[in-house]
């Protein structure tokens, strides 16, 4: 998405990133994201809270409308919900699992080279 | 303040247990570009994108390759299928669309007026491994169907 921000705002449209993989973001450089400290999935705001949703899309506005240079990087102003351990869980390698997501690599490899054969 | 999930390192290790051999490359450029909205925000068509797929995920061809595609805003879809996408699937769900692809809250502001419409249809560009497929087919298609239908600013809410 870093990608298509950076070739729509080449062609003159202004844009804005609003997500919640900063580091990501930060490292390919976009003209303006919205970071929202939210597990992957809900960047517009916790599912059914509206009125979270509509504050983080006026601040992404305000960045549209307001921001002086690229690389203007904001952090909308909520937490996520009380499950402080979600920053710990999203593709987390849990040594006792190690068989098990190496298996699973080897299927993944697999199913990637049909589909590259497919493709041809 | 918590610090952020570092997704890089967290996807490293991933891919390092998964029998991967090569780190992933993520983009990184030093120049950015930069653009101004052409008019007040009072009087900007905006325009939304999101990663996700159609519902019947007619947005892959033959060979199972995913394209830029293209949906209403009004009604907006009642469906969209994100679960092939790397989300967090232990701590959230996706069942409230607003949640990553907030079209009523933008026909809401739309009509307060905050900005001067939401684009007539809402955009989505499939997250690839390959840089080369994003930069040189995707991204050029959605900025087609951005210039068609005149956005003078535009939100992306990757998944």
């Amino acid at each position: 998405m870093s990608l298509a921000a950076r070739a729509i705002e080449a062609a003159g449209i202004p844009t804005v990133i609003v997500g919640s993989a900063l580091d990501i973001v930060e490292y390919c450089g976009v003209p303006r994201f919205l970071f929202t400290d939210f597990p992957l999935g809900n960047p517009a705001g916790h599912p059914w809270r509206a009125d979270i949703q509509r504050a983080v899309l006026r601040q992404a506005l305000g960045m549209l409308e307001r921001a002086a240079g690229p690389r203007t990087i904001a952090r909308a102003p909520f937490a996520w919900k009380d499950d402080p351990a979600w920053r710990g869980r999203y593709g987390r390698v849990d040594p006792v699992e190690a068989a098990r997501l190496r298996a699973a690599g080897e299927a993944r490899r697999r199913m990637q080279a049909e589909a590259k054969a497919r493709r041809g | 303040m918590d610090q952020p999930v570092g997704y890089m390192q967290r996807t490293r290790e991933y891919y390092r247990a998964l029998g991967y051999e090569t780190d992933y490359v993520w983009a990184h450029f030093d120049e950015v570009p930069f653009a101004r909205l052409s008019k007040p925000l009072g009087q900007a068509r905006i325009a939304l994108v999101s990663t996700s797929s159609p519902a019947d995920r007619s947005n892959r061809d033959a060979k199972g390759v995913k394209h830029v595609w293209s949906g209403a805003t009004e009604p907006p879809p009642a469906k969209l299928f994100t679960h092939d996408l790397a989300w967090d699937k232990e701590s959230t769900h996706m069942e409230d669309r607003e949640s990553f692809l907030p079209i009523r809250a933008m026909q809401r502001l739309a009509e307060e007026g905050v900005v001067g419409g939401l684009a007539p249809r809402f955009h989505c560009i499939p997250t690839e491994y390959s840089h080369r497929k994003t930069m040189e087919e995707d991204a050029p298609a959605l900025v087609g169907l951005l210039r068609d239908e005149r956005a003078d600013g535009v939100i992306l809410l990757p998944i």
